[in-house]
Formats: C-alpha cells, structure tokens, sequence
C-alpha cells in the first residue's frame, strides 16, 4: 500500500534551497547510517511494497514495483553501498526518485522526516571515506550526534555504466 | 459525406490554422528557414491531398502558390511583405473553398484565374516590377489591405459559422495517458475491494461490488482501446489513391496489403499515415515503369506495390515493396553532386546502399519532371524525419530492375498484445501470444517426454524435434541440478522465431492476459531476454518474454531469416534443411541419419544386451527389441551404448553406435550412391562428409517383413509422394533423393490435390493404397478425372500384390506397382514410368 507522507515540493521550499545557505533533505537510514537525499528530487514516500524479482538483473536492482499504474525500479540501497543484506523480517521503505523520465525506488531501512540543515554544519567528504561510500556521497552535515551524509541520486542509479 | 473528404477538411484545416502563424513568423523572420521548410510542406500535403480527392480547383491554386514557395525555398525569390501577402491570399482563396466544400460537399463555383496568374508571374520572379517591396515587414495586414482584388470574394465565401462536420473528436494523448493512469489505479482499488469483501459473507456489497468490478474492466478495456488501432485504418485510403494514381500516370498498379489487422498505437499511427501516403505514391510515380517499359523489361505490364505490417520483437515492421526499376544509383550519384551533397571522391568510396540512401536528405528529388504527384524534393526526407520523430528507423533495399522495398521500423511503446502468462521459479512472466504455436505437457502421465542428447533436453513433437530451453537455468532462477530433477513434468511453451521453432520449458501456465507493453528502464535493456514489461490486472509487475532474444541467447536462430514453414501445407521437399543426427560407429568417420527417423534415443548398459537365436536382442518397454550394431559387432569393453530406436506402430528396432555427435540443422543433399550396402551415400553435414545411412536396410536386417505392413513412395525427375505414414515419408525422401530424384511428399491425397490445383506439377506420381479419408484407387480416379496430372504415369506402392488388388489398381488408373519393402523394384518401376510417358 502505499503511504504519502509528502506532499509535492512547494515553492517555498524551493526557494529556500536557492538561498544556498540551507539545504533541505528527507532523512532516511540504511544499516544505521543517517543519510539525506535533497527534497527536490524525491517524488514520493513508499511502505513496504511488493516486489518483481528481475532475472539476470544487475545485483543492485531488487526489482520492480507498481506505483499507481508506473513501473518503478527498485534499487537496493544497502547493496549499491555494498553493506549485507538486511535481517530477515526487517521493514523495509522506499524513496521515489526521478532520473531521465523514469521513476527509481531506493530501498531503505527507515525514512525519517524532512530536516533544513544550515550550510554551516556541511563538510566535504573525508578522504578517509571508502571509495564504495565517496562515490556517492556529496558530503557531510554535522548534526548533533550524529552525522548524516549527503546521497547523490544521480550517481546511486548510474548502475552499470563504470564507476 | 465522404470519409475520406471528412478527414481532408480536418486535416487541411490544422494545417491552414498553422500555416497562418508560420507565414506571419516568417514575415518576420525572413531568413528562418525551418519555418520555410514548414510552410512548403504543408502546402505541398493540401496539394497532395486534394489532387486525389478530385478538388481541382484547390489543387491549382495550392499548385500554384506551391510553386512560389519553391522559389522561395531555392533562394530565387526573396521573402517580402508582397509575397507573404501573395501567398495569404491563396491560403485565403484556399480557406474558402475547403469552408464552402465542408458544407456543400462539392468545391463551389468560381474564377481564379486572375489569383493564380499573379502566382505564376510571381514565380518567374515578374512579381517584384509590379509591386516593388518596399514596406515595413511588419506589415502584413497593411500589404494585404492593399491587394487589388479582394482576398475573399463574398460570392464564394459562406458564413463563417459553417464549419465542417466533426465525425470524430481529437483528444489529446495526454489526456488518454491520464485516463490510463486512473484507471488502472481504479483497477487496483477494486481489487483491493474485492478481497476484503471475499473475507466477509453476505456483506450488503457483495452485488454493488460485482457491478463495479465489471464496469471497471469494461472501463479499462475501453480506455486501452482508445489507443489503439489496426493499421488498417491509415492504409484504406491508399487503394483508392494508387487507382486515381494508376489512372493519371497511365500504369497499371496492383496494390497488395497484408497485415492491416497490427495494432498500433494511436499517436504512432497518426504520425506514420501520411509518410506511408507519400511512400506509396512515390512507389507508384517514379518506382514502377509504364506498362510498355514492363513489357519490354520481361516483366507483367501491371506493376505491384505491396504494404505489409507485422510485430517484431517488440518493433512492428511495415514494409513498403515494389516491382519497378529500382533506384537509379547513377543519377542519384549526379544528383547528389548536383546538389553539393557529397563530393565525386567521397561518393567513389560509398557503396550503392549508401548512395541510395540519400534519396532520404532533404532538397532531393531525382524526378526529372516536376508533376502534381510528387517530385518537388519532398517526399523522403519528410518520410525520414517523421517516422524518426517517434523514435523509429527507414530502411531501403533496390535492386536495379526489380524493385524497390522500404522497412520502417517503430517501436512497440505502447502496443497492447496479448499474453500467456507463465511461472518458472516462482516468478510470472508473459509471452506474446503472437510467437506461442502450441503448449504441451510433458511428463505428468502425458504421452509426451522430455529427452536429452547430451544434457541438451529435446521433445519429439510429433515428426519433429524441438530444441527445448529451460526458463529455470535461461534466466538463472534456480540452480541448474534442482532445475534438472524438476523439468520431466514441465510445460513446454512451442514458440516460433523466424523460421525456427522452439520449446520454452516452464513449471506452470496460467492465463493469456491483453497487457500494455511498457518498456523497461534504460537499466535493464541490455538483458535481451525482455522485450518489456507491464502491470497485470491484479497490480503486480511482470516481464515480458522476447522470444527472439532467448532463441538468440540460446543460439537457436536469428530473427533475420523469417519464412513461413512448409509445415504448414504439409508438403516437404528434398531441397528444405533437415535435421540430421551426427553419429559414430566403428571408428573416427561420422554416420548421419535424419532425425525425424529416429523414434527415441536410449542408453543401454551392456548386460542388457541379450542374444536370442543368434540375434542381439534387449528388453525394452515390456517387449524384445532387435538390436544391430552398424559397426558389425557389439564393444564388449563398453559400459553403456548409445541406441538410435527406430520405431513403426507397434514395432521398433535399436541400432547399437558407438557415440552420439550432435544434431545439426542442414539440407540434406546426398552426393554419392555408396557400394557398400546399409549406406545410402555421403553428404556434406557439419562441414565433413559424412555417410548417411540406408535405414531400410537396417530395418530390415531386424525385421525382414518390416515394410509388410504399411505404405512407401518413390519418386523420379519430379516426383510426388503421397503416403500417410510419416515413417515411411521420411524414409523415402532421402531414399529417392539419393536415387536422383527430386521429391515433394504430402501426408494425404487431398493435399495432394492442393498442389495439382496450385498447378505444381511433377514427372510422376507414387502413393500409397491404404490411406484415411482418400485412398489410393480414389486418388488415382480424381487424378486421371481432371487437371494438369491426368497424363502422368501413377505408381502405387503396395505391400501384397495380389493380383486381385492389381486389377482393381489400374482399373482405378495406375499405370505400375511396386513394393515398398524392395527398393530395387521400386527404382526399377520408376524409371519405367517415367521413361515411358517421355518416349510417347
């Protein structure tokens, strides 16, 4: 079934991404690391969903799913981040993503809330960061406690094509 | 009114609403010449059109103001207020007569003369001393006010409020798109419904609920169908189009159509109709010759153009041929240096494909007249950039003298098809409904077996092998051991490709589904195995199998060669590609045998072979089966042997070979008659001569009476064979090719006839006596009764001769006998009866 929890990026927030001082993510977790995708770029917020295995598909893919009447591809995030696979019974979300007209599904552990984080609290990537990891991470806000890094979509679904 | 005029107003009326802004925009933008292009062409397709339609009125004036455009188009003329103004004035004059034939039906009444003597000055380029251009560019609704005559002569102008009348609505696709959306989200609501209604009995919704459960199919349905049309639709104005075609140019054409039942998709069958117009018309002015020029080329003085449309993996394919002269690569190489589109030393390495080719780049024309038909220079460039617009391809193959044909290519984005769904590994797919021949069951208590040559699995389906493909280990779904102990009870999808045919092994079959193929995301297109995917109608997402790319994958055959499989008429000829067992017996030289002789292969250990009165025997199915090695002795140092089981009705005989090779797909041309006796001669098989083998004599080294039951042909020069028995067919086939013949056999006399009236004909006739439905002595009566074969000499084979039987055979009109256990005698009698017809 599926759960809106957003509503379409209104102008509002759009502008406030503009100003370039903040940024405006939706937070989610994969194997316990925090992680943010920039609110433009998701189309939407799924709960468990039911999945079409692909034959001969990359690794990463877990499948396809039915959004509304669309196709979505179902990438799955812990293994494009080469983590293990989650436990067995573990509920598993979705964020929407758009990328060259078709819709993506990244799989995710959790999906959190949408955060304004302060260009202040940004840092690039440590040079220390594994290369599976840089490659598609952005950067770095500092929270309180915790650290949530930056994904980018862009390169999470150039699957297959050299990285 | 007339469809076809229905459809006229329509479409001239879009275009004259476009053409308004585009000669405005140019006014402005004199040296925009896209938009030049644009106004050209519209006026060129109202021209087109109207010539067909009989509007000879409209066609002069769009001639006409055609004519300045080119001009302008060439850099002749040059843009100004006067001539937009000009023009405007045609496009009005034009405008009042498509308004008066909206209501009327007819063209009304009038003079235009004047209008179209100002064009033609204009073209000669006289225009400019009349009316010096010296205004503003601006000012268009100056230059026109200023016009001598009015643009709108009241007379022929009806109320404005007469607009055609609309048969049809124009949606946009969109809007179709988003119905589409809903309700397949309507669709997935209801489902949702229906299960939780199934959980509760006697619930008050159980009835309004079924109802709104039927209108939502009903609703889907419709609004799928919305898209789609049968290609028929953009095709049957064309008969009429090549007949006032054939009647202006003074040929003869005979238009063909196969295929006008393809579905396609709305939007796509829109854009494709008038670049198929413009291709047919090209194909009957410059690709087909007078009937004069035919006649004295050798060829039928009624030209042919033939369209024809089918689904391909997952593209439809419409195909534009002709039998005229072909492309005149000469002119099109002068042409195309005329026109500075290629030098003369880039032309020198260009094959002639290539410099065919640029027939399709814009500005050229290699008609040497310009004529109301076609040939102004557009035509395939617009054909090529249209049909790219939607994403497909423009092929052309010419060959001087014969002809001309045009493959376009379209993607299948939205084609609704219908589909078998399948699972194999616990997954569902769908296969097109179009490439599924047949399912069979194997296994199960179900007659048929899945076989192996090594650890390639097989099915005998009925005179055939059928090279089978296991879903399971294609797509990797299960390992390939759990797959192997599984797929005895399988179901086999027979599907064919191109020519070939092929079994897809899969654990369960359920429904065929009407499904909307959607492509897959640019991720997965490079496993070939999917031509697509879609939504079911119970939400979930399923592949779409492409059988082209698993018989690819799988090596079976390309999708190039394509053919319509002599199965089909039941008629087998000598020269068709056979598959031919590959094996060896005594030593390194491989042995052949057509595989449809072959009833089983087994694997027997060695204690199970017995000897009984002198001969080897084994235990096979509950009964003894003669077995007898081709290399003349049995290997005792062997395990296991490898047995070919030939087998007719209830009796079957084992031939002991040292190892299978292979099964290879080959015509079976046999070169040699071989001296020595079980060896029918050699033919070439997988590169090797290889010797093909005389199975008659290895039968009857088991069973000495083995022909004593059933019925064999024979032929000679040309000969047809009609025998019920499929064994014996085989048999006989390469039996009497080896003997020199060319041989054409059919399963029943009435098949037989089939030939006689197509007017296929033969040196002789061999058939069997004892066959269903129509037997031989009937046969024979209907051949002598009537048609081309009265005169041929008949051959009846027979296994008892007596004279009894005789008599009654050439009373019924056989002219010789033979029996079907002695290939001498039947070679003997043969030669005979065709020799003798030949002395007479």
């Amino acid at each position: 079934m599926t759960t809106d929890l957003l509503e379409r990026p209104t102008p509002a927030s759009a502008s406030a991404d503009a100003a370039s001082d903040e940024q405006v993510l939706v937070t989610l977790t994969v194997a316990d690391q925090l992680c943010g995708i920039p609110v433009l770029g998701v189309r939407d917020v799924l709960g468990e969903q039911v999945i079409t295995r692909i034959p001969l598909a990359p690794p990463e893919i877990a499948g396809s799913l039915n959004l509304r009447g669309r196709i979505v591809t179902a990438v799955d995030l812990r293994r494009r981040l080469c983590l293990p696979p989650a436990p067995p019974d573990t509920a598993s979300m979705s964020v929407v993503a758009e990328q060259g007209g078709e819709l993506y599904a990244l799989l995710v552990d959790q999906v959190a809330e949408v955060m304004t984080l302060k260009a202040s609290a940004f840092e690039r990537n440590p040079p220390t960061l594994p290369p599976s990891w840089a490659e598609f991470s952005n950067g770095i806000y500092r929270l309180e406690g915790r650290l949530l890094l930056v994904l980018d979509v862009g390169r999470l679904l150039a699957i297959g094509e050299g990285s | 009114m007339d469809d076809l005029l229905a459809e006229f107003l329509t479409e001239t009326n879009e275009s004259l609403a476009e053409l308004d802004v585009a000669l405005l925009k140019l006014e402005r933008t004199p040296d925009d010449r896209e938009t030049l292009s644009q106004i050209f062409r519209l006026v060129h397709t109202i021209k087109g059109t109207c010539g067909f339609l009989g509007l000879p009125r409209l066609e002069r004036v769009a001639h006409a103001g055609e004519s300045v455009l080119g001009k302008v188009r060439d850099g002749v003329l040059a843009v100004t207020p006067d001539i937009v103004s000009l023009i405007l004035r045609a496009l009005d004059r034009i405008k009042a007569i498509v308004t008066a034939l909206g209501a009327t039906g007819a063209e009304p009444p009038g003079d235009d003369a004047p209008l179209i003597a100002a064009l033609d000055e204009a073209a000669e380029g006289r225009f400019e001393m009349a009316a010096p251009a010296a205004v503003p560019a601006v000012a268009a609704e100056a230059g026109r006010s200023r016009e001598p005559a009015p643009p709108r002569p009241p007379e022929e102008a009806p109320p404005p409020a007469a607009e055609p009348v609309a048969q049809t609505i124009r949606v946009t696709v969109d809007v179709l798109e988003d119905l589409m959306t809903l309700v397949s989200e309507l669709v997935l609501t209801r489902n949702q419904l229906l299960q939780l209604a199934r959980t509760q009995e006697d619930s008050a919704f159980t009835v309004p609920l079924q109802r709104l459960s039927q209108i939502t199919s009903d609703l889907q349905e419709g609004v799928m169908k919305t898209r789609m049309q049968p290609i028929g639709n953009a095709w049957n104005k064309l008969p009429r189009l090549v007949r006032d075609l054939a009647r202006d140019l003074d040929k003869k054409i005979e238009l063909t159509m196969h295929g006008q039942e393809t579905e396609l998709d709305r939007q796509v069958l829109e854009l494709i109709k008038d670049p198929l117009t413009h291709m047919v018309r090209n194909s009957g002015d410059h690709g087909l010759e007078l009937p004069a020029e035919r006649r004295a080329a050798g060829k039928p003085e009624v030209g042919r153009i033939s369209l024809k449309a089918y689904h391909e993996g997952g593209h439809i394919i419409i195909e534009i041929a002709d039998d005229g002269r072909g492309l005149a690569v000469e002119r099109i190489r002068a042409k195309a240096i005329a026109n500075g589109l290629a030098t003369e030393a880039e032309l020198a390495g260009m094959s002639e494909g290539q410099i065919q080719r640029f027939i399709f780049r814009a500005g050229f024309s290699t008609a040497a007249q310009v004529t109301a038909v076609s040939g102004r220079g557009v035509g395939m460039d617009v054909v090529k950039t249209n049909i790219e617009r939607i994403g497909g391809t423009i092929d052309l193959k010419s060959v001087a003298g014969a002809g001309s044909t045009f493959t376009i290519k379209i993607p299948l984005t939205l084609a609704i098809v219908s589909a078998l769904i399948v699972e194999a590994g616990g997954e569902r797919f769908a296969i097109p409904q179009l490439s599924v021949v047949e399912l069979v069951r194997a296994g199960g208590g179900s007659g048929a077996v899945i076989e192996r040559i090594n650890a390639t699995p097989v099915l005998r389906l009925r005179d055939r092998l059928l090279p089978l493909v296991n879903l399971n280990e294609l797509l990797q779904l299960r390992p390939a051991a759990a797959a192997d102990a599984a797929d005895s009870d399988a179901y086999i999808v027979v599907a064919q490709v191109g020519a070939t045919m092929l079994g897809i092994m899969v654990d369960q079959v359920f429904d065929t589904e009407e499904i909307v193929v959607k492509p897959v995301a640019p991720i997965l297109r490079h496993i070939t195995m999917f031509s697509g995917n879609t939504i079911l109608g119970d939400g979930s997402v399923i592949m779409i199998l492409d059988p082209n790319g698993i018989a690819r994958a799988t090596a079976i055959g390309g999708g190039d060669h394509r053919g319509a499989l002599h199965a089909a008429t039941g008629a087998q000829r000598t020269e068709d590609r056979t598959a031919i067992l590959v094996f060896r017996a005594g030593g390194q030289q491989p042995f052949a045998v057509p595989l449809g002789l072959v009833a089983r292969l087994e694997n027997i250990e060695r204690e199970r072979i017995e000897a009984s009165a002198g001969a080897l025997v084994t235990q096979y199915r509950g009964r003894l089966m003669p077995l007898v090695p081709v290399s003349g002795s049995v290997d005792e140092q062997r395990e296991r042997h490898p047995v070919l089981v030939f087998a007719d009705g209830e009796r079957s005989m084992g031939l002991l070979v040292d190892e299978i090779v292979d099964v290879v797909e080959e015509r079976l041309d046999i070169e040699l008659s071989a001296a020595r006796p079980g060896l029918l001669g050699s033919a070439v098989v997988a590169g090797h001569a290889t010797d093909v083998i005389d199975t008659a004599y290895w039968l009857s080294q088991a069973w000495r009476d083995w022909f004593g039951g059933r019925a064999g042909e024979t032929a000679r020069r040309r000969i047809l064979l009609v025998d019920d028995s499929d064994f014996l067919r085989q048999l006989l086939v390469p039996w009497l090719s080896a003997a020199g013949y060319r041989v054409t056999a059919t399963a029943s006399a009435a098949a037989a006839l089939k030939l006689r009236d197509a007017g296929v004909m033969f040196d002789a006739i061999v058939s069997d006596i004892e066959m269903p439905d129509m037997d031989g002595l009937a046969f024979a009566r209907a051949v002598r009764g009537d048609g081309i074969w009265s005169g041929l000499p008949i051959l009846a084979l027979s296994a008892r001769e007596e004279p009894r039987d005789m008599e009654a055979a050439r009373a019924a009109g056989f002219s010789d006998f033979a029996g079907k256990s002695d290939r001498d005698a039947l070679t003997a009698a043969l030669r005979r009866c065709v020799a003798e017809p030949a002395h007479s």
